[in-house]
């Protein structure tokens, strides 16, 4: 009881304590009003699956777009994503299958071989731009110059097609005209890109080795052959 | 501290100051030359950088601007000096550790123009000229031996398909095969041959050098260097290959072995001088051979002529006629 009281005592001193009146205090303790567009601009969480799935689609769609014309822009360079690259490396290593499979030693390139060449191509060559002095970031280039493959796989699709028809000479003529086309049109539209990001005098430097990554691509479709 | 105690202590070199700019370079006097350790007042230089607030500052020792050789004593440490900034001026030691980026930046630090030019020099080989003497110059690089061997590899692969496509051309029932894993056995083959055998020649002819103390060898990338150039002329022979005249192969690889090794042998003539005859003699020997080895061995498995592949064929008519006697 005593113990009660004491603390008690100790305590009675502090429920005094009170702002004294002629101290104003001032302030607004309650949260401004945030607008609902202020939200949505950073969380996307709450946002349906489908917006998420199409707003990337429509960048990688976009970034074809670019591809096809090469002007340039830096939207390319910028916002640079890896799932257009993905996609075309996919596509086109699975489109090369089914071709001469009666001898596995002799046949055209296995999808790992079609990966392996694609990822490690790209790699070496964004390595060989950055040793020389590029100064386009790593990623970047890889962006690049996988989109850059998609000339060569509307090639692809071209191609079978027409070996649909029979393999001729003249499917051959077609095939070989089409696949320059498209060999072309990736070098150039690479470069476009990647060559300004080079010194003057190493310009060729980088440019050789696009230009001999993308040659290997062409002569991979080029000579795919269908299975009899 | 008098005069006295000064003769125990080694003085520092005498140093100069210039300043420099783009207006020039202009050489500046300390006042008091009398005592270095004091507070040096150069008011000259201060006159001058107000001038052109962007100039530095140099100073240059004594012994290397003028090769006065008073000072027997300081002599030894200015050479040291010398030979490390004369060594650091002539040879490329790559900044930084092998882990950083920059090391490896170093080895590319080449021009259009100058890989032009050592691509010129690997095709034609001059007695007098040293190939990493005169077109390296102390600079090697990795782009070159790098990209040719790539180049090879797939000119080599391609170029093997070709052939053989067109060996069977009349042929109704050759069915047409990329033979994609030629490549990767080309690749296999030719960076063993470009990274291994500069190895072997750069170790064993260090440890010769170690052994008699003789001259300084090239350092291992410029051997690299020396080796993945003289591959060049091999990609344009590849290419001809593909012409179907057994006389005009051998006569190419005749040709390209003579024209690529006679690059190492003058490259490496030099370093093996001072060796015996015989030593020397083995030396340049192997380095041919096996370039010679490196031609042969491309010739025969990638560009099959018509009588490798009728071996199998020949090999499935008894089984045929036998199954043919059978059915009977």
């Amino acid at each position: 009881m005593a113990e009660a009281d004491g603390s008690s005592r100790a305590f009675l001193g502090l429920s005094d304590v009170s702002i004294s009146e002629d101290i104003p205090v001032e302030g607004d303790i309650s949260m401004p009003p945030t607008s609902s567009l202020q939200d949505d601009g950073f969380s996307t969480l709450d946002e349906p699956v489908k917006d998420t799935v199409l707003r990337d689609l429509k960048a990688v769609g976009n970034k074809f777009v670019h591809v096809l014309y090469p002007k340039k822009s830096k939207a390319l360079l910028r916002d640079w994503d890896l799932w257009g690259p993905l996609l075309l490396c996919v596509t086109l290593a699975l489109l090369l299958q089914g071709g001469s499979v009666d001898s596995k030693d002799d046949g055209g390139p296995q999808f790992a071989e079609v990966f392996v060449i694609i990822w490690f191509g790209s790699l070496i060559i964004t390595l060989n731009s950055k040793l020389l002095g590029g100064t386009i970031s790593f990623f970047q280039s890889l962006c690049v110059l996988g989109y850059c493959i998609m000339p060569l796989t509307v090639a692809m699709v071209v191609c079978r097609i027409v070996l649909l028809g029979g393999s001729g000479t003249v499917s051959f003529v077609v095939r070989l005209v089409v696949v320059c086309a498209s060999f072309g049109w990736s070098t150039f539209a690479s470069t476009a890109f990647l060559a300004d990001s080079q010194p003057q005098n190493r310009k060729a430097l980088v440019v050789y080795p696009v230009f001999l990554f993308y040659f290997v691509i062409g002569w991979m479709i080029l000579t795919f052959a269908p299975a009899q | 501290m008098n005069r006295g105690d000064n003769a125990t202590m080694l003085p520092s070199p005498k140093k100069k100051c210039f300043l420099v700019s783009p207006l020039g370079v202009s050489q500046v006097s300390p006042m008091d030359n009398t005592d270095e350790l004091k507070f040096q007042d150069f008011e000259e230089v201060s006159n001058l950088l107000s001038l052109d607030p962007n100039a530095t500052t140099v100073a240059v020792s004594d012994s290397l601007a003028s090769l006065s050789g008073e000072e027997d004593v300081k002599l030894d440490l200015n050479e040291d000096e010398e030979g490390l900034e004369n060594s650091k001026l002539l040879g490329e030691t790559p900044t930084g550790g092998f882990w950083t980026f920059d090391y490896y930046q170093s080895f590319f630090n080449v021009e259009t123009v100058q890989v032009m030019d050592r691509l010129k020099g690997s095709v034609m080989p001059i007695p007098g000229r040293n190939f990493v003497k005169h077109y390296l110059r102390n600079k090697p690089d990795l782009y070159g031996p790098f990209w040719i061997c790539v180049t090879l590899i797939f000119s080599v692969a391609i170029s093997g398909n070709l052939s053989t496509f067109l060996s069977q051309f009349g042929d109704q029932t050759y069915h047409y095969r990329p033979q994609f894993h030629r490549v990767t056995i080309a690749a296999i083959v030719i960076f063993m041959y470009a990274s291994l055998v500069p190895l072997c020649a750069w170790g064993f002819l260090t440890w010769r050098r170690g052994a008699e103390g003789q001259m300084g060898c090239y350092t291992f990338l410029e051997t690299v260097c020396v080796y993945g150039y003289s591959l060049f002329i091999f990609i344009p022979t590849s290419l001809l290959w593909i012409i179907p005249l057994e006389w005009l192969r051998w006569l190419l690889i005749l040709v390209s072995t003579v024209v690529s090794g006679s690059v190492l042998v003058f490259t490496f003539l030099p370093v093996v001088r001072d060796h015996t005859k015989l030593t020397a003699a083995i030396t340049l020997l192997t380095i041919l051979i096996l370039h010679s080895l490196l031609a042969i061995g491309c010739k025969m498995y990638f560009f099959h002529t018509a009588g490798h592949m009728a071996a199998p064929l020949t090999t499935t008519l008894p089984m045929m006629t036998t199954q043919g006697t059978q059915a009977h």
